[in-house]
């Protein structure tokens, strides 16, 4: 028999991209996004529920949702 | 998500823009867009005018979460890349520094007060109306609240097509002020542009 493991998605920040507009800020349920030092956006993993509201609001496009092992 | 008095400032950037159509010197006003972010970063609160306090964000946020408001493609490639927004900054900084000549043009008597918008730094659109400056108010404080109203009307109309055709706060992604606030924290923090 296979187990299937469901693996958890976590949002992931490219920071080159990242525009620092904060749009992430305000869609997310957990608090778990921070501007760091006005630059780019920070995401805690530990907090992430993997809802994907910031990957989708993102104008530039620099947030993906990643399988964690 | 807690909402507070900050969530509201896309009211103050809906009067804004209204009391331009009536009086071009309420213009004025809207060097608080330009000077409070720049202030804010050099002065260690980062990118907080963006992240909290911009009103037109807001607005476009507020708007664009509406489906039949914004298609909510992903925005181009190139519109996204830095050189870009550093050219459009460019170009901004280009176009205010024309706007200042103008102003300065007035000022020395050179020139009369041009009483339009110019939308789109092209298409002048006939704003007389909205003069109620009175005789007392030298012309070249008119000049500048009109050369102003100008880019602030060009830059929300831009950043409400980009609201339509991508992400809400695609505008975020090149505003000229937002770039400049995110260079200013870049540079203290000595990473590379």
């Amino acid at each position: 028999m296979v187990v299937q493991v469901k693996k958890r998605k976590k949002a992931m920040v490219l920071r080159e991209d990242c525009v620092a507009c904060g749009a992430c800020l305000k869609v997310c349920p957990v608090n778990a996004t921070v501007i760091y030092r006005g630059i780019f956006a920070v995401i805690d993993s530990a907090r992430c529920i993997g809802c994907s509201r910031c990957a989708t609001i993102c104008p530039a496009s620099a947030i993906n949702m990643k399988e964690l092992e | 998500m807690r909402k507070s008095w900050k969530d509201k400032m896309w009211i103050v950037t809906i009067i804004y823009f209204s009391l331009g159509f009536f009086n071009i010197m309420f213009a004025w006003f809207g060097m608080v867009c330009f000077l409070v972010p720049i202030l804010m970063s050099l002065f260690g609160k980062e990118k907080a005018f963006c992240n909290s306090y911009c009103g037109r964000g807001q607005l476009f946020s507020l708007l664009g979460s509406n489906p039949r408001m914004s298609l909510n493609k992903e925005l181009p490639a190139f519109l996204r890349n830095k050189w870009f927004r550093y050219g459009f900054l460019l170009f901004f900084t280009a176009m205010f520094l024309n706007m200042l000549f103008t102003t300065w043009a007035v000022f020395s008597e050179s020139t009369g007060v041009n009483e339009s918008i110019r939308f789109l730094w092209t298409f002048d659109l006939p704003w007389k109306l909205a003069n109620r400056a009175g005789n007392n108010v030298s012309l070249w404080i008119i000049q500048f609240a009109y050369g102003f109203y100008s880019l602030m009307l060009t830059s929300l109309v831009l950043g409400l097509i980009s609201m339509f055709i991508y992400r809400p706060r695609a505008w975020c992604v090149y505003c000229p002020i937002g770039t400049v606030t995110q260079m200013i924290c870049k540079i203290k923090e000595g990473e590379g542009l």
